[in-house]
């Protein structure tokens, strides 16, 4: 029986899956042979990281204040305003901090990828790069993933701190919770071990990002219109993705570092 | 012990290639000499740029030898193609310049990749090449600010840095003018004398071949339907080659 051929959605997903773990393999090779080229790092660093603060500051502030508000509408009924620290710092650090940056650096980051690198593949400039003895995995991806290991927990980091100082002010200033109780109820309830699903979240989520952008990039044919079709592709597939694995990524990691306790 | 040099740099044997189900090589045979412009004539679409990146293993073929001073290319993956490609300069039809880089940083790129560090050495052999091509001054420039004849040298420029043993041109003359044309034509000639490359130019353009080749293959129906010198070229009486030579088309008006 020719099960693969008799379902061609699952064939395709599983070409596609294939050829993504084939360039996550061909570059967590390159990284380890130490086929690395630092200054492209760099130029990548300040390109993805630096580059996209404003965008992953403005959402954290404007998600912590709304959660934040949200969370005290609630819960102000209840007669349990200062829950709301922890609450929401929890639910940052754990959900929406690397959550909505993952999907903010997807379709910032993600989509400049695959345009320019699909750009480079339309116009030949991949295969001038082989012709010239250079791998373009090399060359083109590699900087980009190991950019985006370090700058994506980086990016998680800060829009989890702009999003608590946003709750904060809203909380304290706005809606004139305690602010003794917010700040010790949320450093009691806030452990490492959520700072650290956070930068795990963040980590992995730079790798769908990239290898995913790379890979729709690399496979770019058609012209301009083909650029435009992978391009949103990257996008819609590293959005969706990022939301899926997010849930199987919290109940691996709860298992690790399962919530409440103290640590 | 010396390695044995043989008089061909390229060997290609029963290549064939296809895509989407179409055959477009069907057992390509040719020798490509050392030292020689060897001009690889076909209609538009007809295979011969495919069969161009074949010898640099940019396309696998499906079946078939290709042979690069004396070693087979057809097995070998992206890894261990970089030493062949490193005697084997291309040039592409637009020039796929890196549209990101300068002028200058697109011809001193392969420099660079292979470890050049001296930015003085670096600076004298990119203008050097520079000069060959006919664009000194003009190595601030990014490619979007070039014409299409300019970009075709520069690229050329970038082609011959290193030094190759043997450049591929890709429609080297397609969408210039007279005048650019024939600039780009005795450029080639004159780096050919100048350097002792062995080139091999696909074209259709016949004023280009009478300019520039020592050896003429034509390429028809996925075969090689001529392989021999300019003037065999010119004396035949085959109606496939001298209908070419001529333009002349069956279609009826």
């Amino acid at each position: 029986m020719r099960f693969p051929y008799s379902f061609p959605l699952t064939r395709a997903f599983c070409l596609y899956l294939g050829q993504l773990s084939f360039l996550a393999g061909e570059s967590f090779s390159s990284i380890f042979l130490g086929r690395i080229r630092w200054r492209l790092v760099l130029n990548q660093i300040v390109e993805i990281g630096f580059g996209s603060q404003a965008v992953v500051i403005i959402t954290g502030i404007f998600t912590g204040a709304v959660f934040t508000a949200q969370i005290f509408f609630q819960f102000n009924a209840l007669n349990m305003s200062s829950a709301v620290g922890p609450v929401v710092s929890i639910a940052l650090c754990r959900e929406l901090g690397p959550v909505l940056t993952g999907l903010m650096v997807a379709g910032r980051v993600g989509a400049a990828i695959c345009a320019e690198i699909g750009t480079m593949k339309v116009t030949e400039q991949i295969d001038a790069l082989r012709a010239l003895a250079v791998n373009p995995i090399d060359y083109l991806v590699v900087p980009r993933a190991v950019a985006m290991m370090i700058s994506m927990p980086l990016l998680v980091g800060e829009c989890i701190f702009f999003a608590l100082t946003a709750s904060y002010y809203v909380a304290t200033r706005i809606l004139n919770v305690n602010s003794v109780f917010f700040l010790q109820h949320m450093w009691f309830y806030t452990h490492t071990k959520d700072m650290v699903m956070a930068l795990t979240k963040g980590f992995v989520f730079a790798l769908i990002v990239v290898f995913v952008g790379c890979q729709q990039g690399l496979t770019t044919s058609n012209g301009a219109v083909g650029v435009g079709r992978s391009t949103t592709e990257a996008v819609v597939i590293s959005s969706l993705s990022i939301l899926m694995i997010n849930f199987f990524l919290t109940m691996a990691l709860n298992i690790i570092f399962p919530a409440g306790g103290k640590f | 012990m010396t390695a044995v040099v043989g008089k061909n740099l390229i060997e290609v044997r029963d290549l064939r290639q296809s895509f989407g189900g179409q055959e477009i090589l069907r057992g390509v045979n040719l020798d490509i000499p050392r030292g020689e412009t060897t001009v690889l004539l076909g209609q538009s679409g007809g295979g011969k740029s495919v069969f161009l990146r074949h010898l640099i293993g940019l396309i696998r073929p499906l079946s078939g030898s290709i042979k690069v001073d004396g070693e087979e290319i057809a097995h070998l993956d992206e890894r261990q193609l970089e030493p062949v490609r490193r005697k084997v300069g291309m040039l592409f039809q637009d020039g796929a310049l890196f549209d990101s880089m300068t002028v200058f940083d697109n011809v001193a790129f392969p420099l660079r990749e292979r470890g050049e560090r001296n930015e003085k050495v670096i600076r004298e052999k990119v203008d050097r090449s520079l000069e060959l091509v006919s664009l000194k001054g003009q190595d601030h420039k990014m490619p979007s600010n070039l014409s299409g004849g300019m970009r075709k040298r520069a690229a050329l420029a970038r082609a011959i840095i290193t030094e190759p043993a043997c450049i591929l041109y890709d429609e080297p003359t397609a969408g210039l003018d007279p005048i650019v044309s024939d600039t780009i034509n005795k450029l080639i000639r004159r780096l050919q004398s100048q350097l002792k490359v062995t080139s091999i130019v696909v074209t259709h353009d016949m004023i280009s071949t009478d300019h520039i080749a020592d050896r003429v293959a034509l390429l028809r129906e996925g075969r090689i339907h001529f392989d021999g010198s300019l003037a065999d070229l010119h004396a035949s009486t085959d109606p496939v080659i001298t209908d070419f030579i001529e333009g002349r088309s069956h279609e009826i008006d």
